[in-house]
Order: structure tokens, then sequence, then C-alpha cells
């Protein structure tokens, strides 16, 4: 089978992983815990390069019809 | 609980069943059972009787004597009583039976080579990890279907007998009986491993509690005694068959401890057998069901639950509710739009509580005086202690006295009550609105037609339901939540969904476009539509339709806007409308931006307001003027035939073009279509262009000032497409977004010649509905028609079950103060609500227009 780059699909937005600093200061401005997030499994394949654990935090920048641009965080879980 | 602070749930991992062991049940009962006597003498509960005092209280003001709570406090205590002889629980007579025949007759081992038990385990704990639960039961099951065959006790040798279930709860062995003692011992002497292969879990199920040697007698709460108009005593069904097992269960002790012969001993225990069997389910098909003296059959434990008349289905899915009607409904303008007509039919059945208090007293004692028949009366009063009193000719006179300070008077329903009005399928929040009551004569709910859209109703039959809220807080939340006027602009795309419709769209299109009125007509046009602000009108003696329509507006509303057809401004200036017509576009719901203006400035009582005259001066328009339409609506002059002719014969011979084309290879194809499906693309385009342009002759040349003209332009019911439709042309029948093509083999209909590529051929139809369509055209017709009617009813349904998932899945999520989504478990769904935090029904239309905003501010 061809091997196929989802990143560079159009459809497939923006993908960045948190520091840790940035995911204390997300989970303070919404006052959540971990697990309060939406999910993201650790073998998705948008987030393939990152290397990625339990816990990461996972900032998407997604094309919105209404607000343009819109940011969503996912939380890593096994799978 | 801190706001912040997330509350511990606990979730249910599993759900276990299990069977009452006779251990279980003693030590859960508060009396034994020994006597079939409910009272004595006095009419006291016998002790050790079925009515038992220690069993709860079913009589109110009596005290439990086991927990010492009140009626309606006290649930109840279970009883019990010791068989002389076990019995077999008919519920559980499959797994009896296929424990017995999966297990040594000698010994009690499964009939599993001791070493190969494990292997099955594994094998049930594999089919549970891959399909869950419901696949270990399948193994299970497979398991015991292989089992019933072997005929050699692997453990101890001994030869297995057949055996056979004759229904139903005799076990026979080679043709003789198995008593239910011998089949107890059997069972006992089952190991705790060997359950586990059955899927029994030992701790909580022993194969031998599936055969009753105690048995739990049910509280009184749940099988209560109930009192008849005679005084005598009625008891519940279940305390009947209960009778019959103490009863026959006694005797058959006494028989035993007298030592009477085996025959008589049997027959007896036969009969426990059977009234047991019955006590549990009465719709055994072998056996004959247990009877009341009348003749009609008792309903048990299994009769109270199964079926729709059971528990499940009647009770907890099929809730009823009192203070509540519903009949047809009707439209009636001279309502407004947040009353409901209610008929005095039902205004006297329906009630309201109200609290006799100092200053009411005299004016409640008048309804208890007209008593249940005059209106307005009342039907009952309650004590404070609770009891009611039904108010009667005979009991009038002495309720009269008796009433006092702290009493209620259910009184009749009257104008200005709150009641909440519904129509199913209750979609969305504006299926479900709070109306203000007006008792009319009559028999059916009466509602303002523009109430109609949200509701989604209409006359032809439609039926609604109304609730009474019975408490000052039901009714205040209803009142501020829930009033008609609170509903105007729907969340769903923030536009008004209430707006003048029909025949009020049409009435003040005419009145600001031609009107012209002496002025003593517009005050008798005003004073239908209930408006009497008439120093507003100028003194003039002819008064036109726009100042009449100025009257209803606010003094100082200022709007500017377009009408339907966009060539005119409507403006209004200081109240007064100086240009334009009104027509949809400004009154009309959704985009009814006047409404939606009026809305904004001067709050949603007043919109009602004016929507609610608009409409009644629309009616009333019509009613002076007259409106009506007729065939001769859809007239054309000569010439416009013609040109509808010279259009479609030009449209025939391009298609006829176009196949020669086609046929002698000319046609060029479209890049990704074969030249067929070329050929159908651009016959589809030449077709529909013709029919549009018979349309544009049509609005050319028919009469301005037919009433048909007069509601299309005005918005008020159809639109020129279907005049065109009527006076000249019903243009192209499409099915799957294709020309017909079905029917006989390369042809439509055996009039046709095989391949016929033509418009007639391929259900284009020339004709109007007017003039009237050919057989052929007929038949395409009914095509497409039946087609599109076959969709809608296979459609509703389906979209209506996905909508219920959808609103089912997102039901309980709400949007948070710092605007995001989150679930009940406070899990994030969304961080900004629909992305731009955007309350769609505080928009235009789902979007926030900033420069009016920057207007307004200034």
């Amino acid at each position: 089978m061809k091997n196929i780059n989802v990143k560079k699909h159009m459809l497939v937005p923006e993908h960045s992983k948190l520091t840790k600093k940035e995911i204390q200061e997300l989970l303070e401005e919404y006052n959540l815990s971990l697990n309060e997030l939406p999910k993201i499994v650790s073998t998705d394949p948008a987030i393939e390069r990152f290397n990625v654990k339990l816990g990461d935090v996972i900032k998407i920048i997604r094309d919105s019809p209404t607000a343009g641009k819109s940011i969503y965080y996912r939380v890593v879980i096994n799978g | 609980m801190e706001d912040n602070e997330i509350p511990v749930f606990k979730k249910v991992a599993t759900i276990g069943f299990s069977v009452l062991s006779p251990n279980t049940i003693k030590k859960m009962a508060s009396a034994k059972i020994v006597t079939p006597e409910l009272y004595d003498k006095e009419g006291y509960p016998v002790d050790g009787g079925l009515m038992d005092a220690r069993l709860g209280v079913i009589d109110p003001g009596l005290k439990c004597k086991t927990c010492g709570s009140k009626l309606k406090e006290c649930v109840g205590h279970f009883g019990y009583i010791s068989l002389a002889r076990p019995v077999i629980h008919i519920k559980f007579v499959s797994v009896i039976y296929d424990l017995l025949r999966c297990t040594c007759r000698e010994c009690s081992r499964i009939l599993i080579p001791k070493n190969k038990i494990e292997t099955y385990m594994d094998e049930l704990e594999k089919s549970e990890i891959e399909s869950g639960l419901e696949g270990r039961r399948i193994k299970i099951k497979e398991i015991i279907k292989s089992l019933k065959t072997i005929n050699k006790c692997p453990y101890c040798k001994s030869r297995q007998q057949k055996i056979t279930l004759e229904k139903p709860t005799t076990f026979l062995e080679n043709e003789k009986r198995i008593s239910p003692i011998e089949i107890r011992t059997r069972l006992e002497k089952i190991t705790d491993e060997d359950c586990e292969v059955f899927g029994l879990d030992p701790k909580s199920i022993r194969p031998e509690w599936m055969v009753l040697t105690i048995m739990a007698i049910p509280p009184v709460t749940m099988r209560p005694s109930i009192t008849l108009e005679s005084g005598e005593r009625s008891e519940d069904d279940l305390t009947h068959k209960l009778g019959d097992i103490v009863r026959i269960n006694q005797r058959l002790f006494e028989n035993i401890n007298a030592g009477a012969p085996e025959i008589i001993i049997e027959d007896l225990w036969d009969l426990l057998q059977y009234h047991v069997t019955t006590f549990f389910d009465n719709n055994i098909a072998q056996l004959p069901p247990a009877r009341h003296r009348s003749g009609d059959p008792l309903k048990t434990i299994t009769e109270r639950i199964k079926s729709k008349g059971g528990r499940i289905r009647h009770n907890l899915a099929g809730k009823r509710t009192n203070f509540s009607a519903r009949t047809v409904i009707s439209p009636d303008p001279m309502l407004d739009l947040n009353e409901v007509g209610v008929p005095k039919l039902m205004a006297m059945k329906l009630t309201i509580p109200e609290r006799v208090n100092e200053w009411n007293i005299e004016y409640l004692k008048g309804f208890v005086e007209r008593g249940q028949n005059k209106y307005p009366g009342a039907n009952y009063i309650a004590r404070p202690d609770g009891k009611k009193k039904k108010i009667t000719d005979e009991t009038r006179e002495q309720l009269l006295e008796e009433i006092q300070i702290g009493y209620v008077v259910e009184r009749h329903l009257m104008d200005g009550d709150i009641a909440i009005f519904n129509r199913q399928p209750s979609l969305h929040r504006m299926s479900m609105m709070c109306h203000k009551v007006r008792v009319l004569p009559g028999r059916t709910l009466r509602i303002n037609p523009t109430v109609a859209h949200p509701y989604n109703a209409d006359y032809d039959g439609d039926e609604m339901n109304l609730h009474i809220p019975q408490t000052e807080e039901a009714r205040a939340e209803a009142e501020t939540l829930m009033m008609v006027q609170t509903q105007l602009i729907s969340p769903r795309y923030g536009l008004s969904i209430i707006g003048a419709i029909q025949d009020a769209i049409s009435g003040n299109y005419l009145l600001t476009k031609e009107g012209k009125y002496l002025r003593k007509e517009a005050v008798d046009l005003l004073l239908s539509a209930g408006i009497t602000d008439f120093p507003r009108l100028s003194k003039k003696e002819f008064v036109s339709g726009k100042e009449i329509f100025s009257v209803l507006m606010p003094h100082d509303f200022n709007f500017t806007g377009k009408s339907k057809s966009g060539k005119e401004d409507v403006i209004i200036k200081n109240g007064k409308l100086i240009n334009g017509v009104i027509d949809s576009s400004n009154i009309g719901g959704g985009k009814g931006l006047m409404l939606r203006n009026i809305h904004k400035k001067y709050g949603e009582a007043k919109a009602i307001e004016i929507i609610g005259a608009i409409f009644r001066l629309g009616t009333a328009v019509l009613l002076k003027r007259g409106f009506t339409i007729g065939i001769s609506d859809a007239d054309l002059p000569r010439e416009a035939i013609n040109k509808i002719n010279e259009v479609l014969i030009k449209a025939r011979e391009d298609v006829k073009k176009l196949i020669d084309s086609y046929h002698n290879n000319t046609l060029q194809t479209f890049p990704g279509r074969t030249l067929k499906e070329t050929l159908e693309l651009k016959i589809l385009e030449l077709l529909n262009k013709a029919r549009n342009e018979t349309g544009e002759i049509v609005s050319d040349y028919s009469n301005k000032e037919t009433h048909m003209i007069i509601m299309a332009k005005s918005g008020a019911r159809g639109n020129l497409l279907n005049l065109a439709q009527m006076a000249a042309c019903v243009g192209q029948q499409a099915m799957r977004g294709k020309r017909i093509e079905k029917g006989y083999k390369e042809r439509t209909l055996s009039c046709f010649k095989k391949g016929d590529l033509c418009p007639e051929a391929h259900g284009f139809i020339a004709d109007g509905f007017k003039k009237g369509l050919n057989p052929k055209e007929f038949f395409f017709a009914s095509m497409t028609g039946r087609d599109s009617l076959m969709d809608t009813a296979l459609r509703t349904p389906k979209s209506g079950y996905l909508y219920r998932r959808l609103a089912n899945a997102l039901q309980d999520l709400k949007v948070e103060y710092d605007n995001t989504v989150r679930d009940s478990n406070k899990k994030i769904v969304q961080f900004n609500y629909g992305e731009d935090r955007i309350d769609v029904s505080k928009s235009d239309g789902g979007i926030v227009d900033v420069n009016t905003v920057i207007k307004s501010t200034k």
C-alpha cells in the first residue's frame, strides 16, 4: 500500500504539541483536570510525528465556517 | 457545593441478578404467616394472617408495627411461609431442567471430566472478552446442549437416565416422576465449581434455591385492599392467591402430621404446586388460569409486569397526567396571540386549586355555591389535612358551612388562567408554550392562526393538548419562561417564527397599496381590528390605507426596509408609513424584519400586540373588500397564448436538432460525461429554459389585478411558478434528477417508438393545468406525484428517528459561563460555543451585524 502522509492532506488541520507550561496554563484558564479535555488516541496518524506520551495535550487549529479559525485541545490517551 | 468542585459520581459497573435463598427470605421477613384468615370479628388484622399489621400499613392513621411509620412513609415489609413440601418455582423450570440433564443422577457432578472443566471455563472467558456477556451466554447454551447426550458419568461411571419435562412443572426420569424433594437434593449436591460452568455465581445463586421450601409473602402495600362503598372489603388478587397457598399449605401440614395416605398428600402437594405456580404466573400454557368467583382470571405477579397493561409499558413508559385536556384545534384571529380558547365543557372539568384566606373566602364561597354544574363553579374542596370532598347538590350546603381559612377550593378554569399548550411531535421548545385561557362556547380548542407555525399545526383535524399548572410556582415558571411572547425569536436561526400569514398579508398588502377609504370606513376597519386610537387618523374626509396601517405603529417607530419585490423601499417615520407596501418581507415570519425591529425596540408584549392587530386589520380589510380566486385568474390574452405556443414549438425543434446531432455523432460531449448523458443534460436545460420563458410570458401578460397574482406578489400564498403551471405549461417531470426513463424496454409507454428521445416521450408536460393534461402527460404527472408521496411517507419516520437520536445525544450539553460547551460531567465538548460564541437567538439570523451595533451606541 502506498504510504500517505496525512498531515499534508487539505482536510487535516494543523496539529501541535503543547509544552508542560502551556498545558498548565490551559488547565487553569478553563479550570479543568486533564480527563475533562476531549481525547485523542496516541496512535492517531495526525500526531504520529510528535512522539506523544499519555497526558500530552495537542493543540488543533481548524478552519471554521462560523469563526474563521478555531482552536481545539485534545489530551492524548492510550489506544 | 463549591463552584469549581466537581461532584464525585459512582458509576454503575455491573448489575447482578440473583435468587433469594431461604435464609435471606427469613432474614428480610418481619412476620411468619400461618393462617389464611385476614381479619378477626372486630375487623382487625389477624396476627400471622396475610394482612398482618407487621407487613405494612394501608389504612390512613395507623402506624406500621415493624417500622412505626405512617401510611405512605412505610414501604411495607415482607413476610414468609414455610412450605410443607418443596415446590418448584415456575420461572426457573428451564434452568432446573438443564441442570438435571447435565449432572450425574448419582453424584450430581457435571458430566464433564475433571481435567476438562478448566478448558471449558477458559473458553467461556474467551468468548466473554470477544463478544461480551451475550457471547458468554451463547457459549454456555452450547455447552449445555453438548452435555445432554452424555450417558455415563465421568466420575462415578453410573449410567444416566433420560430426563424429560412434562410441562409445566413435572420432571420424569424414565417415565417415572422425580419428586421436588429428590430434585432439590440433587441440586444441593452440585458443587460450587460446577455451578460456574452453568453461568451461575454460587455465592448469589445456589441451584437448590430454585426449588422453594420457604416462600416470601409480599408486603400488604403492594396488594392493598379496597373498601367498597357498601363498606365491604375487597382484597387484591395477590392476597386471594396467597390465601389459597396458605390454606393448602396448612392442610398439607395437618395431613402429613396425621399420617394421611400418600395419595392424599400427593394430591395436596400438586395443588400447592399449582397455587404457587399461578401466584407467580397465571398464564402458563398447560395450566388453567386461577379465576375469581366472577370468572375473570386473577392478575398475579407476572401479569402485573408484563405486556401492554403491565408496569413497564403502562406505568413507566406510558405515564399519564391529570389536569390535562385534548381536542381538535381551530383558528380564531380574534384571540390574542398568547390566548387559547378553551371550550366551556373543558373549563368545567379542569380545575385550579385556590387556598381560602381571610380576603377571598366570600369570593371562593361563591364558586362552591354554584357547584359543579354552573359555570364558574367548583368541583372539590380539600381540607387542610388533605381529605378531598366532592361538591354535589346534596353536600353543597353542608360544605358551604364547613369551609374556612386553610381549605382549598378546586374552582373551574376561568379567563386569564395559565395553561400550557402542546402539539406532538414536540420537536423544539416552541412545541410547548404557555397561553392564557379564554373560555369559549363550542367544542374545539382555539388558537390565533399566527401561532400555528411554531406548533407546526393546521386545522385539518389536528389535536392538541392542554395542561393546567396546579401551583403558584408552576404557573409563575410557565409564565416567565414559556409564554408565547417569550418564544417569538427562534433559537435555531435567530429570526421571528411568529408572523402574519395568508389573509393577513394579502389584506395589509391591499390596504397599503391601493386603499382609499372614507374616514368612517377607516374607523370601522380599525374597530374590527380592536384598535380605538382614532385621533391618529387625519381629519380629512378620505384617508389612505397607509394612514390606517400607521395607526398600528408605535408613535416613535422608525424603519427602512425593502418590500418583497425588492424594488420599493418601505419607510416608516415616527410611526407613519410614508412609502412602500407592506408584504410578507415586513410582517411575515422568518425574515419579517419590521416585526423583528418592533420586537427589539418595544419588547415582546408590544410585539405580539402589534402582530395581533396587524392580523386582525388584514382580515378586516379582506372582509370588507372581498377576496376570492377562480379559474379566470389564470386567463391569458390570445397574444400570450400564441407566444407560449411559439416558445414550446421552438423548444421542441431545438430538442429535435439536439437528438439529430446525437444520432449523427456531431454532438460535443461534456467533460466527464458520456454522449448520452450530455444529450440528456442539454435537453433538460433547454426544456427548463422553455418553461421559464412561458412563466415570464405569463407574468408579463396576466392581469395584475387578479387575486391570485396579489397573493403571489404579497407573499401570502403561492408563487409565480404555480401560476405559470396553471396558465401555461407544467414543465418537465423529473425523477432522480433525470427525465422519466422507467416503463417498458427502451420506452416509457407503449405508444412511443423504441428509443424515442423526444420531450413528450420522457415526461415533458407542455400543457397547463387549466387547459388540462393529455393522457400521456397525466400518466407522467402521476408518476412523479406517486414518487414524491412515497418519498415523504418513507422519509418522515426516518428523519424523525434521526432527529430523536441527535436530541438524545445532545440533551444535557450546556454552555457554561466561560463560553465552553460541557456535558453533565463537566467534560468539554467545545471550547467556544459554536466556535464563534454567538447566541443565535440574540443575533439576526446567526449574524451579529457590527455596523448596526455601532450605530445604535451613537
